[in-house]
Protein backbone atom coordinates (compact mmCIF):
# COMPACT_ATOMS: atom_id res chain seq x y z
CA UNK A 1 0.00 0.00 0.00
CA UNK A 2 1.34 3.39 -0.99
CA UNK A 3 2.14 6.07 1.50
CA UNK A 4 -0.45 8.93 1.45
CA UNK A 5 0.47 11.61 4.01
CA UNK A 6 -2.53 13.22 5.66
CA UNK A 7 -1.29 16.80 5.62
CA UNK A 8 -1.13 17.01 1.80
CA UNK A 9 -3.70 17.62 -0.95
CA UNK A 10 -3.86 15.48 -4.08
CA UNK A 11 -4.87 15.73 -7.74
CA UNK A 12 -6.47 12.89 -9.71
CA UNK A 13 -3.41 12.90 -11.97
CA UNK A 14 -1.31 11.84 -8.94
CA UNK A 15 0.41 15.08 -8.00
CA UNK A 16 0.59 16.15 -4.35
CA UNK A 17 0.41 19.72 -3.10
CA UNK A 18 1.68 21.13 0.18
CA UNK A 19 0.28 24.49 1.24
CA UNK A 20 3.21 26.50 2.56
CA UNK A 21 0.85 29.01 4.16
CA UNK A 22 2.43 32.02 2.46
CA UNK A 23 0.42 31.91 -0.75
CA UNK A 24 2.72 29.33 -2.28
CA UNK A 25 2.50 25.57 -2.67
CA UNK A 26 5.06 22.82 -3.25
CA UNK A 27 4.23 20.18 -5.86
CA UNK A 28 5.51 16.66 -6.45
CA UNK A 29 4.23 13.29 -7.59
CA UNK A 30 2.76 10.77 -5.16
CA UNK A 31 4.33 7.61 -3.86
CA UNK A 32 1.71 5.71 -5.86
CA UNK A 33 2.74 7.54 -9.06
CA UNK A 34 6.44 6.79 -8.61
CA UNK A 35 5.60 3.13 -7.97
CA UNK A 36 3.63 2.95 -11.20
CA UNK A 37 6.38 4.64 -13.20
CA UNK A 38 9.26 2.60 -11.82
CA UNK A 39 12.86 3.84 -11.77
CA UNK A 40 12.97 7.45 -12.90
CA UNK A 41 15.80 8.37 -15.26
CA UNK A 42 15.00 11.96 -16.21
CA UNK A 43 12.97 14.91 -15.00
CA UNK A 44 12.18 17.94 -17.14
CA UNK A 45 11.26 20.85 -14.89
CA UNK A 46 9.45 24.08 -15.71
CA UNK A 47 11.33 27.35 -15.81
CA UNK A 48 11.27 29.65 -12.81
CA UNK A 49 8.97 32.52 -13.72
CA UNK A 50 6.76 30.42 -16.00
CA UNK A 51 3.01 30.90 -15.67
CA UNK A 52 1.03 27.68 -15.27
CA UNK A 53 -2.67 26.87 -15.39
CA UNK A 54 -4.47 24.48 -13.09
CA UNK A 55 -4.30 21.17 -14.90
CA UNK A 56 -1.65 22.49 -17.31
CA UNK A 57 1.41 20.48 -18.28
CA UNK A 58 4.31 21.69 -16.19
CA UNK A 59 6.93 18.98 -16.09
CA UNK A 60 7.82 15.60 -17.54
CA UNK A 61 9.01 12.56 -15.64
CA UNK A 62 10.63 9.79 -17.58
CA UNK A 63 11.15 6.30 -16.24
CA UNK A 64 12.53 3.13 -17.71
CA UNK A 65 8.93 2.33 -18.71
CA UNK A 66 7.35 5.57 -19.84
CA UNK A 67 7.49 9.33 -20.10
CA UNK A 68 4.61 11.11 -18.39
CA UNK A 69 3.47 14.68 -18.04
CA UNK A 70 3.15 16.25 -14.62
CA UNK A 71 0.24 18.70 -14.34
CA UNK A 72 0.16 21.68 -12.06
CA UNK A 73 -2.74 21.22 -9.62
CA UNK A 74 -3.16 25.00 -9.21
CA UNK A 75 -2.67 28.09 -11.34
CA UNK A 76 0.10 30.57 -10.69
CA UNK A 77 3.74 31.31 -11.29
CA UNK A 78 6.65 28.93 -10.80
CA UNK A 79 8.89 30.43 -8.12
CA UNK A 80 11.32 27.55 -7.53
CA UNK A 81 12.27 24.21 -9.05
CA UNK A 82 14.20 21.33 -7.51
CA UNK A 83 17.34 21.50 -9.63
CA UNK A 84 18.89 18.57 -7.75
CA UNK A 85 16.52 16.26 -9.66
CA UNK A 86 18.42 16.95 -12.89
CA UNK A 87 21.31 14.83 -11.63
CA UNK A 88 19.42 12.52 -9.27
CA UNK A 89 15.91 11.84 -10.62
CA UNK A 90 15.83 8.70 -8.46
CA UNK A 91 15.28 10.96 -5.46
CA UNK A 92 11.60 10.96 -6.49
CA UNK A 93 11.52 7.18 -6.13
CA UNK A 94 13.25 7.32 -2.76
CA UNK A 95 11.48 10.26 -1.13
CA UNK A 96 8.52 11.44 -3.26
CA UNK A 97 7.00 13.67 -0.56
CA UNK A 98 10.26 15.15 0.74
CA UNK A 99 13.52 15.61 -1.17
CA UNK A 100 11.69 14.53 -4.34
CA UNK A 101 9.58 17.72 -4.55
CA UNK A 102 9.47 19.16 -8.06
CA UNK A 103 8.43 22.81 -8.10
CA UNK A 104 6.88 25.60 -6.03
CA UNK A 105 4.06 27.80 -7.27
CA UNK A 106 2.90 31.22 -6.13
CA UNK A 107 -0.86 30.71 -6.41
CA UNK A 108 -2.95 33.13 -8.41
CA UNK A 109 -6.23 31.52 -7.28
CA UNK A 110 -5.73 30.05 -3.78
CA UNK A 111 -9.33 28.80 -3.71
CA UNK A 112 -8.27 26.11 -6.20
CA UNK A 113 -6.69 24.31 -3.24
CA UNK A 114 -10.18 23.50 -1.96
CA UNK A 115 -10.96 21.62 -5.16
CA UNK A 116 -8.16 19.12 -4.56
CA UNK A 117 -8.62 15.82 -2.72
CA UNK A 118 -7.61 15.07 0.83
CA UNK A 119 -5.66 11.95 1.73
CA UNK A 120 -8.75 9.83 2.29
CA UNK A 121 -10.31 10.68 -1.05
CA UNK A 122 -7.01 10.08 -2.85
CA UNK A 123 -6.59 6.73 -1.10
CA UNK A 124 -10.03 5.76 -2.45
CA UNK A 125 -8.88 6.69 -5.98
CA UNK A 126 -5.75 4.57 -5.70
CA UNK A 127 -7.69 1.62 -4.34
CA UNK A 128 -10.30 1.84 -7.07
CA UNK A 129 -7.48 1.85 -9.64
CA UNK A 130 -5.98 -1.22 -8.06
CA UNK A 131 -9.19 -3.24 -8.24
CA UNK B 1 14.79 -11.92 -38.40
CA UNK B 2 12.27 -13.20 -40.96
CA UNK B 3 9.07 -11.28 -41.58
CA UNK B 4 6.50 -13.87 -42.63
CA UNK B 5 3.05 -12.69 -43.71
CA UNK B 6 -0.08 -14.51 -42.65
CA UNK B 7 -1.16 -17.60 -44.55
CA UNK B 8 -4.56 -17.80 -46.25
CA UNK B 9 -5.68 -20.18 -43.53
CA UNK B 10 -4.65 -17.81 -40.74
CA UNK B 11 -6.46 -14.95 -42.41
CA UNK B 12 -9.58 -17.14 -42.71
CA UNK B 13 -9.38 -18.09 -39.03
CA UNK B 14 -9.02 -14.45 -37.97
CA UNK B 15 -11.97 -13.38 -40.10
CA UNK B 16 -14.08 -16.24 -38.72
CA UNK B 17 -13.14 -15.32 -35.17
CA UNK B 18 -14.41 -11.77 -35.55
CA UNK B 19 -17.37 -12.88 -37.69
CA UNK B 20 -16.48 -11.18 -40.95
CA UNK B 21 -16.70 -12.77 -44.39
CA UNK B 22 -13.91 -11.03 -46.25
CA UNK B 23 -11.17 -8.47 -45.58
CA UNK B 24 -12.99 -6.09 -47.91
CA UNK B 25 -15.96 -6.04 -45.46
CA UNK B 26 -13.69 -4.41 -42.87
CA UNK B 27 -13.66 -1.26 -45.01
CA UNK B 28 -17.46 -1.01 -45.30
CA UNK B 29 -17.73 2.06 -43.14
CA UNK B 30 -15.65 4.14 -45.57
CA UNK B 31 -18.13 5.89 -47.94
CA UNK B 32 -17.79 4.47 -51.48
CA UNK B 33 -17.10 7.95 -52.87
CA UNK B 34 -13.90 8.10 -50.86
CA UNK B 35 -12.61 4.72 -52.04
CA UNK B 36 -10.30 4.82 -55.03
CA UNK B 37 -11.70 1.58 -56.44
CA UNK B 38 -9.84 -0.33 -59.10
CA UNK B 39 -6.64 1.32 -60.32
CA UNK B 40 -7.23 2.03 -63.98
CA UNK B 41 -3.88 3.05 -65.36
CA UNK B 42 -1.78 0.22 -64.05
CA UNK B 43 -0.54 -1.76 -67.05
CA UNK B 44 -0.83 -5.56 -67.12
CA UNK B 45 1.80 -7.50 -65.23
CA UNK B 46 5.15 -8.18 -66.91
CA UNK B 47 7.30 -11.23 -66.45
CA UNK B 48 10.64 -10.90 -64.66
CA UNK B 49 12.42 -11.10 -68.02
CA UNK B 50 10.27 -8.34 -69.51
CA UNK B 51 10.78 -6.10 -66.47
CA UNK B 52 14.53 -6.67 -66.73
CA UNK B 53 14.51 -5.67 -70.39
CA UNK B 54 12.37 -2.59 -69.75
CA UNK B 55 14.62 -1.41 -66.92
CA UNK B 56 17.71 -2.05 -69.01
CA UNK B 57 16.25 0.12 -71.78
CA UNK B 58 15.41 2.91 -69.33
CA UNK B 59 18.89 2.76 -67.79
CA UNK B 60 20.50 3.04 -71.24
CA UNK B 61 18.43 6.18 -71.89
CA UNK B 62 20.18 7.76 -68.88
CA UNK B 63 23.53 7.03 -70.51
CA UNK B 64 26.75 7.00 -68.54
CA UNK B 65 27.57 10.71 -68.37
CA UNK B 66 30.64 12.00 -66.57
CA UNK B 67 29.33 13.86 -63.53
CA UNK B 68 30.63 17.26 -62.44
CA UNK B 69 27.48 18.09 -60.47
CA UNK B 70 27.66 18.18 -56.72
CA UNK B 71 25.23 20.58 -55.06
CA UNK B 72 24.43 18.26 -52.17
CA UNK B 73 24.82 14.78 -53.71
CA UNK B 74 28.24 13.52 -54.75
CA UNK B 75 29.56 10.92 -57.16
CA UNK B 76 31.98 9.03 -54.93
CA UNK B 77 33.58 5.64 -55.34
CA UNK B 78 31.85 2.99 -53.23
CA UNK B 79 33.88 -0.17 -52.57
CA UNK B 80 32.08 -3.24 -53.95
CA UNK B 81 32.02 -4.84 -50.50
CA UNK B 82 29.73 -2.11 -49.14
CA UNK B 83 26.58 -3.13 -50.99
CA UNK B 84 27.54 -6.80 -51.16
CA UNK B 85 27.32 -6.82 -47.36
CA UNK B 86 24.51 -4.29 -46.98
CA UNK B 87 22.10 -6.29 -49.13
CA UNK B 88 22.55 -9.48 -47.11
CA UNK B 89 19.18 -10.74 -45.91
CA UNK B 90 20.06 -10.08 -42.27
CA UNK B 91 20.30 -6.34 -42.93
CA UNK B 92 17.75 -5.97 -45.68
CA UNK B 93 14.99 -4.10 -43.88
CA UNK B 94 14.74 -0.35 -43.69
CA UNK B 95 13.21 -0.44 -40.23
CA UNK B 96 14.85 -0.77 -36.85
CA UNK B 97 12.69 -3.44 -35.27
CA UNK B 98 10.44 -2.41 -32.40
CA UNK B 99 11.41 -5.59 -30.52
CA UNK B 100 14.87 -4.19 -30.79
CA UNK B 101 16.81 -6.39 -28.38
CA UNK B 102 15.88 -9.47 -30.42
CA UNK B 103 17.97 -8.03 -33.28
CA UNK B 104 21.40 -7.81 -31.72
CA UNK B 105 23.13 -7.52 -35.09
CA UNK B 106 21.08 -4.48 -36.07
CA UNK B 107 21.69 -2.89 -32.69
CA UNK B 108 25.43 -3.52 -32.90
CA UNK B 109 25.49 -1.91 -36.32
CA UNK B 110 23.64 1.19 -35.12
CA UNK B 111 25.94 1.36 -32.08
CA UNK B 112 28.98 1.29 -34.35
CA UNK B 113 27.42 3.86 -36.68
CA UNK B 114 26.74 6.19 -33.76
CA UNK B 115 30.28 5.69 -32.44
CA UNK B 116 31.77 6.52 -35.85
CA UNK B 117 29.58 9.59 -36.34
CA UNK B 118 30.48 11.02 -32.94
CA UNK B 119 34.16 10.43 -33.73
CA UNK B 120 33.79 12.15 -37.10
CA UNK B 121 31.88 15.16 -35.74
CA UNK B 122 33.51 15.35 -32.27
CA UNK B 123 30.01 15.56 -30.80
CA UNK B 124 28.80 13.64 -27.73
CA UNK B 125 25.91 11.66 -29.25
CA UNK B 126 24.46 10.67 -32.62
CA UNK B 127 20.96 9.49 -33.47
CA UNK B 128 20.26 6.55 -35.76
CA UNK B 129 19.58 8.77 -38.82
CA UNK B 130 16.77 10.77 -40.42
CA UNK B 131 15.30 10.90 -43.92
CA UNK B 132 17.85 13.20 -45.55
CA UNK B 133 20.03 16.22 -44.94
CA UNK B 134 17.24 18.73 -45.51
CA UNK B 135 14.79 17.19 -43.04
CA UNK B 136 17.66 16.67 -40.59
CA UNK B 137 18.23 20.44 -40.62
CA UNK B 138 14.52 21.05 -40.05
CA UNK B 139 14.63 18.68 -37.08
CA UNK B 140 17.74 20.45 -35.78
CA UNK B 141 15.90 23.79 -35.91
CA UNK B 142 12.90 22.36 -34.04
CA UNK B 143 15.24 20.76 -31.52
CA UNK B 144 17.07 24.04 -30.94
CA UNK B 145 13.78 25.86 -30.36
CA UNK B 146 12.67 23.21 -27.84
CA UNK B 147 15.97 23.25 -26.01
CA UNK B 148 16.74 26.97 -25.90
CA UNK B 149 13.92 27.87 -23.53
CA UNK B 150 15.66 31.05 -22.39
CA UNK B 151 15.06 32.44 -25.87
CA UNK B 152 11.46 33.54 -26.33
CA UNK B 153 11.71 34.83 -29.89
CA UNK B 154 11.83 31.48 -31.75
CA UNK B 155 13.94 33.31 -34.35
CA UNK B 156 16.49 31.26 -36.25
CA UNK B 157 19.14 32.82 -38.49
CA UNK B 158 19.72 30.79 -41.64
CA UNK B 159 22.28 31.99 -44.20
CA UNK B 160 21.47 32.05 -47.91
CA UNK B 161 24.68 30.07 -48.33
CA UNK B 162 22.79 27.05 -46.93
CA UNK B 163 21.56 24.62 -49.62
CA UNK B 164 18.42 26.20 -51.17
CA UNK B 165 16.51 22.91 -51.06
CA UNK B 166 17.32 22.57 -47.36
CA UNK B 167 16.03 26.09 -46.75
CA UNK B 168 12.78 25.27 -48.54
CA UNK B 169 12.29 22.07 -46.57
CA UNK B 170 13.05 23.78 -43.27
CA UNK B 171 10.58 26.52 -44.16
CA UNK B 172 7.88 23.99 -45.04
CA UNK B 173 8.33 22.03 -41.82
CA UNK B 174 8.63 24.88 -39.31
CA UNK B 175 6.51 27.66 -40.83
CA UNK B 176 3.32 26.70 -39.02
CA UNK B 177 5.03 26.22 -35.68
CA UNK B 178 5.55 29.86 -34.80
CA UNK B 179 9.22 29.81 -35.76
CA UNK B 180 10.69 32.72 -37.68
CA UNK B 181 13.46 31.99 -40.15
CA UNK B 182 15.62 35.01 -40.88
CA UNK B 183 17.75 34.72 -44.01
CA UNK B 184 21.28 36.11 -43.84
CA UNK B 185 22.88 37.51 -46.97
CA UNK B 186 26.26 36.13 -47.98
CA UNK B 187 29.29 38.24 -48.68
CA UNK B 188 29.34 38.87 -52.47
CA UNK B 189 33.15 38.70 -52.62
CA UNK B 190 33.87 35.74 -50.36
CA UNK B 191 30.61 33.82 -50.82
CA UNK B 192 30.53 33.24 -47.08
CA UNK B 193 28.82 34.71 -44.01
CA UNK B 194 31.11 37.48 -42.87
CA UNK B 195 30.79 37.45 -39.06
CA UNK B 196 30.61 41.25 -39.27
CA UNK B 197 27.28 40.84 -41.13
CA UNK B 198 25.84 39.42 -37.89
CA UNK B 199 26.45 42.62 -35.94
CA UNK B 200 22.92 44.00 -36.54
CA UNK B 201 21.60 40.94 -34.67
CA UNK B 202 23.97 41.18 -31.72
CA UNK B 203 22.15 41.62 -28.44
CA UNK B 204 18.84 40.51 -29.96
CA UNK B 205 16.93 37.45 -28.82
CA UNK B 206 18.08 34.84 -31.35
CA UNK B 207 17.25 31.17 -30.75
CA UNK B 208 19.76 29.57 -33.08
CA UNK B 209 22.21 30.23 -35.90
CA UNK B 210 22.64 27.76 -38.76
CA UNK B 211 26.25 27.39 -39.94
CA UNK B 212 26.99 25.47 -43.17
CA UNK B 213 30.45 23.91 -43.62
CA UNK B 214 31.29 23.87 -46.44
CA UNK B 215 28.42 26.05 -47.61
CA UNK B 216 26.35 25.43 -50.74
CA UNK B 217 28.93 27.24 -52.89
CA UNK B 218 31.64 24.91 -51.61
CA UNK B 219 33.10 27.82 -49.65
CA UNK B 220 34.46 27.32 -46.14
CA UNK B 221 32.75 29.46 -43.52
CA UNK B 222 34.44 31.10 -40.54
CA UNK B 223 32.87 28.51 -38.27
CA UNK B 224 34.80 29.44 -35.12
CA UNK B 225 33.77 33.09 -35.20
CA UNK B 226 30.16 32.22 -36.12
CA UNK B 227 29.86 29.63 -33.34
CA UNK B 228 31.28 32.02 -30.77
CA UNK B 229 28.94 34.77 -31.97
CA UNK B 230 25.97 32.44 -31.49
CA UNK B 231 27.00 31.52 -27.97
CA UNK B 232 27.79 35.11 -27.03
CA UNK B 233 24.21 35.93 -28.04
CA UNK B 234 22.72 32.96 -26.17
CA UNK B 235 21.80 31.27 -29.44
CA UNK B 236 22.48 27.65 -30.27
CA UNK B 237 24.95 26.90 -33.07
CA UNK B 238 23.66 24.37 -35.61
CA UNK B 239 26.24 23.02 -38.06
CA UNK B 240 25.15 21.68 -41.46
CA UNK B 241 28.15 19.71 -42.61
CA UNK B 242 29.43 17.41 -45.32
CA UNK B 243 30.54 14.31 -43.38
CA UNK B 244 33.35 13.54 -45.81
CA UNK B 245 34.78 17.04 -45.41
CA UNK B 246 34.93 16.52 -41.65
CA UNK B 247 37.75 14.04 -42.15
CA UNK B 248 39.99 16.99 -43.05
CA UNK B 249 38.21 20.00 -41.51
CA UNK B 250 37.73 20.96 -37.86
CA UNK B 251 34.72 18.94 -36.65
CA UNK B 252 31.68 20.85 -35.32
CA UNK B 253 32.32 19.66 -31.76
CA UNK B 254 35.51 21.75 -31.81
CA UNK B 255 34.19 24.91 -33.46
CA UNK B 256 34.98 28.06 -31.47
CA UNK B 257 35.30 28.08 -27.69
CA UNK B 258 32.54 25.59 -26.92
CA UNK B 259 31.80 23.72 -30.14
CA UNK B 260 28.52 23.57 -32.05
CA UNK B 261 25.44 22.43 -30.12
CA UNK B 262 23.89 20.37 -32.92
CA UNK B 263 25.27 19.20 -36.22
CA UNK B 264 23.45 17.52 -39.05
CA UNK B 265 23.77 16.88 -42.74
CA UNK B 266 23.38 14.57 -45.68
CA UNK B 267 24.91 11.13 -45.30
CA UNK B 268 24.92 10.27 -49.01
CA UNK B 269 28.70 10.83 -49.48
CA UNK B 270 29.24 7.88 -47.12
CA UNK B 271 28.43 4.94 -49.35
CA UNK B 272 25.08 5.79 -50.94
CA UNK B 273 24.99 5.90 -54.76
CA UNK B 274 23.47 8.95 -56.48
CA UNK B 275 20.46 6.91 -57.72
CA UNK B 276 18.56 9.85 -59.20
CA UNK B 277 18.22 11.49 -55.80
CA UNK B 278 17.73 8.77 -53.24
CA UNK B 279 17.27 7.02 -50.96
CA UNK B 280 19.85 8.91 -48.93
CA UNK B 281 19.94 9.51 -45.19
CA UNK B 282 20.25 12.42 -42.80
CA UNK B 283 22.51 12.35 -39.79
CA UNK B 284 22.29 14.29 -36.57
CA UNK B 285 24.65 14.65 -33.63
CA UNK B 286 24.50 16.89 -30.58
CA UNK B 287 25.97 17.78 -27.22
CA UNK B 288 24.96 15.53 -24.36
CA UNK B 289 22.88 18.27 -22.75
CA UNK B 290 20.51 18.26 -25.74
CA UNK B 291 20.06 14.52 -25.99
CA UNK B 292 16.50 14.51 -24.60
CA UNK B 293 15.43 16.81 -27.41
CA UNK B 294 17.08 14.78 -30.16
CA UNK B 295 14.67 12.79 -32.31
CA UNK B 296 15.38 9.10 -32.64
CA UNK B 297 17.13 6.56 -30.52
CA UNK B 298 20.51 5.76 -29.04
CA UNK B 299 21.97 2.28 -28.78
CA UNK B 300 24.28 1.37 -25.90
CA UNK B 301 26.71 -1.48 -25.32
CA UNK B 302 26.35 -3.41 -22.11
CA UNK B 303 26.90 -6.82 -20.52
CA UNK B 304 24.19 -9.45 -20.13
CA UNK B 305 23.67 -11.67 -17.07
CA UNK B 306 26.39 -14.01 -18.28
CA UNK B 307 28.86 -11.19 -18.70
CA UNK B 308 28.66 -11.29 -22.50
CA UNK B 309 28.56 -8.13 -24.60
CA UNK B 310 25.07 -7.11 -25.64
CA UNK B 311 23.41 -4.08 -27.17
CA UNK B 312 20.27 -2.33 -25.99
CA UNK B 313 18.09 0.65 -26.69
CA UNK B 314 19.52 3.13 -24.23
CA UNK B 315 17.34 6.08 -25.16
CA UNK B 316 14.08 6.00 -27.02
CA UNK B 317 11.63 7.49 -24.54
CA UNK B 318 10.81 10.44 -26.78
CA UNK B 319 9.95 8.37 -29.85
CA UNK B 320 6.48 8.47 -31.27
CA UNK B 321 5.36 5.00 -30.19
CA UNK B 322 6.05 5.97 -26.58
CA UNK B 323 5.30 9.68 -26.39
CA UNK B 324 2.67 9.90 -29.15
CA UNK B 325 1.78 13.59 -29.56
CA UNK B 326 4.72 14.63 -27.37
CA UNK B 327 7.34 12.80 -29.40
CA UNK B 328 10.43 14.82 -30.30
CA UNK B 329 9.61 14.02 -33.92
CA UNK B 330 7.01 12.10 -35.82
CA UNK B 331 9.22 11.64 -38.84
CA UNK B 332 12.17 10.00 -37.14
CA UNK B 333 11.89 6.78 -39.13
CA UNK B 334 15.48 6.04 -39.90
CA UNK B 335 17.06 5.03 -43.16
CA UNK B 336 18.42 1.81 -41.72
CA UNK B 337 19.74 0.32 -44.92
CA UNK B 338 21.58 3.50 -45.91
CA UNK B 339 23.05 3.66 -42.41
CA UNK B 340 24.18 0.07 -42.80
CA UNK B 341 25.98 1.00 -46.01
CA UNK B 342 27.50 4.11 -44.41
CA UNK B 343 28.77 2.13 -41.43
CA UNK B 344 30.40 -0.48 -43.64
CA UNK B 345 31.76 2.26 -45.93
CA UNK B 346 33.34 4.14 -43.03
CA UNK B 347 34.69 0.92 -41.51
CA UNK B 348 36.31 -0.07 -44.82
CA UNK B 349 37.89 3.32 -45.45
CA UNK B 350 38.77 4.19 -41.88
CA UNK B 351 39.58 7.74 -40.82
CA UNK B 352 42.72 7.73 -42.97
CA UNK B 353 40.86 6.50 -46.05
CA UNK B 354 38.13 9.12 -45.65
CA UNK B 355 40.75 11.85 -45.29
CA UNK B 356 42.48 10.62 -48.46
CA UNK B 357 39.20 10.70 -50.40
CA UNK B 358 38.50 14.22 -49.11
CA UNK B 359 42.00 15.37 -50.05
CA UNK B 360 41.68 13.81 -53.53
CA UNK B 361 38.35 15.61 -54.08
CA UNK B 362 39.90 18.89 -53.00
CA UNK B 363 42.93 18.40 -55.27
CA UNK B 364 40.79 17.38 -58.25
CA UNK B 365 38.54 20.39 -57.84
CA UNK B 366 41.56 22.68 -57.60
CA UNK B 367 42.90 21.13 -60.82
CA UNK B 368 39.54 21.57 -62.54
CA UNK B 369 39.29 25.19 -61.40
CA UNK B 370 42.71 25.86 -62.91
CA UNK B 371 41.67 24.29 -66.23
CA UNK B 372 38.26 25.99 -66.48
CA UNK B 373 39.63 29.38 -65.44
CA UNK B 374 41.76 29.41 -68.58
CA UNK B 375 38.66 29.52 -70.78
CA UNK B 376 37.61 32.89 -72.17
CA UNK B 377 34.80 34.37 -70.11
CA UNK B 378 34.75 31.60 -67.50
CA UNK B 379 35.47 33.21 -64.16
CA UNK B 380 35.67 31.48 -60.78
CA UNK B 381 33.57 33.34 -58.25
CA UNK B 382 34.25 33.95 -54.54
CA UNK B 383 37.80 34.23 -53.25
CA UNK B 384 37.53 32.16 -50.06
CA UNK B 385 38.93 28.60 -49.75
CA UNK B 386 36.66 25.82 -51.00
CA UNK B 387 36.34 22.10 -50.21
CA UNK B 388 35.40 20.34 -53.47
CA UNK B 389 33.05 22.72 -55.30
CA UNK B 390 33.40 26.09 -56.97
CA UNK B 391 31.06 28.61 -58.57
CA UNK B 392 31.87 29.81 -62.09
CA UNK B 393 30.37 32.75 -63.96
CA UNK B 394 29.77 32.07 -67.65
CA UNK B 395 29.67 34.31 -70.72
CA UNK B 396 26.60 32.44 -72.08
CA UNK B 397 23.31 31.25 -70.61
CA UNK B 398 23.99 28.41 -68.16
CA UNK B 399 20.95 26.29 -69.00
CA UNK B 400 21.59 25.99 -72.73
CA UNK B 401 25.29 25.46 -72.11
CA UNK B 402 24.58 22.61 -69.68
CA UNK B 403 22.17 21.07 -72.20
CA UNK B 404 24.83 21.12 -74.90
CA UNK B 405 27.37 19.56 -72.56
CA UNK B 406 24.87 16.86 -71.62
CA UNK B 407 24.54 16.05 -75.30
CA UNK B 408 28.28 15.44 -75.15
CA UNK B 409 27.81 13.09 -72.20
CA UNK B 410 29.04 15.57 -69.61
CA UNK B 411 26.98 16.78 -66.65
CA UNK B 412 28.78 20.08 -66.39
CA UNK B 413 27.45 21.51 -63.15
CA UNK B 414 24.43 22.82 -61.26
CA UNK B 415 22.63 25.86 -62.73
CA UNK B 416 22.40 28.53 -60.01
CA UNK B 417 19.97 30.78 -61.93
CA UNK B 418 16.81 29.73 -60.11
CA UNK B 419 18.15 29.98 -56.58
CA UNK B 420 20.71 32.77 -56.97
CA UNK B 421 19.55 34.99 -59.87
CA UNK B 422 21.84 37.77 -58.58
CA UNK B 423 24.85 35.75 -59.76
CA UNK B 424 23.78 35.99 -63.40
CA UNK B 425 24.74 33.01 -65.52
CA UNK B 426 26.57 30.85 -63.01
CA UNK B 427 27.12 27.16 -62.34
CA UNK B 428 28.36 25.18 -59.36
CA UNK B 429 30.97 22.60 -60.36
CA UNK B 430 32.39 19.65 -58.41
CA UNK B 431 35.17 17.16 -59.14
CA UNK B 432 35.21 14.19 -56.77
CA UNK B 433 38.03 11.68 -56.41
CA UNK B 434 36.46 9.73 -59.29
CA UNK B 435 37.23 12.36 -61.95
CA UNK B 436 40.37 11.55 -63.91
CA UNK B 437 42.72 14.07 -65.55
CA UNK B 438 41.43 12.80 -68.88
CA UNK B 439 37.80 13.49 -67.93
CA UNK B 440 38.62 16.94 -66.59
CA UNK B 441 40.61 17.84 -69.73
CA UNK B 442 37.75 16.62 -71.91
CA UNK B 443 35.27 18.68 -69.85
CA UNK B 444 37.39 21.82 -70.27
CA UNK B 445 37.73 21.22 -74.02
CA UNK B 446 34.02 20.69 -74.52
CA UNK B 447 33.12 23.66 -72.33
CA UNK B 448 35.41 25.91 -74.36
CA UNK B 449 34.00 24.66 -77.65
CA UNK B 450 30.36 25.00 -76.55
CA UNK B 451 30.97 28.52 -75.25
CA UNK B 452 32.73 29.38 -78.49
CA UNK B 453 29.73 28.19 -80.51
CA UNK B 454 27.11 29.80 -78.28
CA UNK B 455 28.90 33.11 -77.76
CA UNK B 456 29.58 33.36 -81.46
CA UNK B 457 32.73 34.80 -82.92
CA UNK B 458 34.36 37.21 -82.62
CA UNK B 459 34.67 37.05 -78.83
CA UNK B 460 34.14 40.42 -77.21
CA UNK B 461 36.30 39.63 -74.25
CA UNK B 462 39.97 40.36 -73.97
CA UNK B 463 42.16 37.28 -74.47
CA UNK B 464 43.79 36.06 -71.29
CA UNK B 465 47.56 35.81 -71.06
CA UNK B 466 48.36 32.26 -70.09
Amino acid sequence: MSNVPNELKYAKSHEWVRNEGDGSVTVGISDHAQELLGDLVFVELPEVGAKVDAGGESAVVESVKAASDVYSPVAGQVVAVNQALADTPETINQDPFGEGWMFKIEMSTPSQLDELMDAAAYTDIIESEEH
Amino acid sequence: MPFIPHTEQEIREMLDTIGVNAIEDLFDEIPPGLRCGELERVPPALSEMEVGQLMGRRAREDGQPVCFIGAGAYDHHIPAAVWQLTTRGEFYSAYTPYQAEASQGTLQLVYEYQSMMTALTAMDVSNASLYDGASALAEAVLMAVRFNRKSKSRRVLIPRSVHPAYRRVVHNIVRNQGIELVELAYDPVGGHIDPALLEPYSGQDITALVIPQPNFFGVLEEVDALTDWAHANKALAIGVVNPLALSVLTPPGEWGEQGADICCGEGQPLGAPLSSGGPYFGFMCCRRALVRQMPGRIIGRTLDLDGKTGYSLTLQAREQHIRRSKATSNICTNQGLMVTAATIHMALLGSEGLARVAAACHANTAGLVARLSCIEGVEPLFDRPVFHERVFCLPVAANSLLRSLAAHNVLGGFDLARDYPELGSAILVCATEKRSDEEMNAFADKLERVIGMQAGAPCQLQPKDW
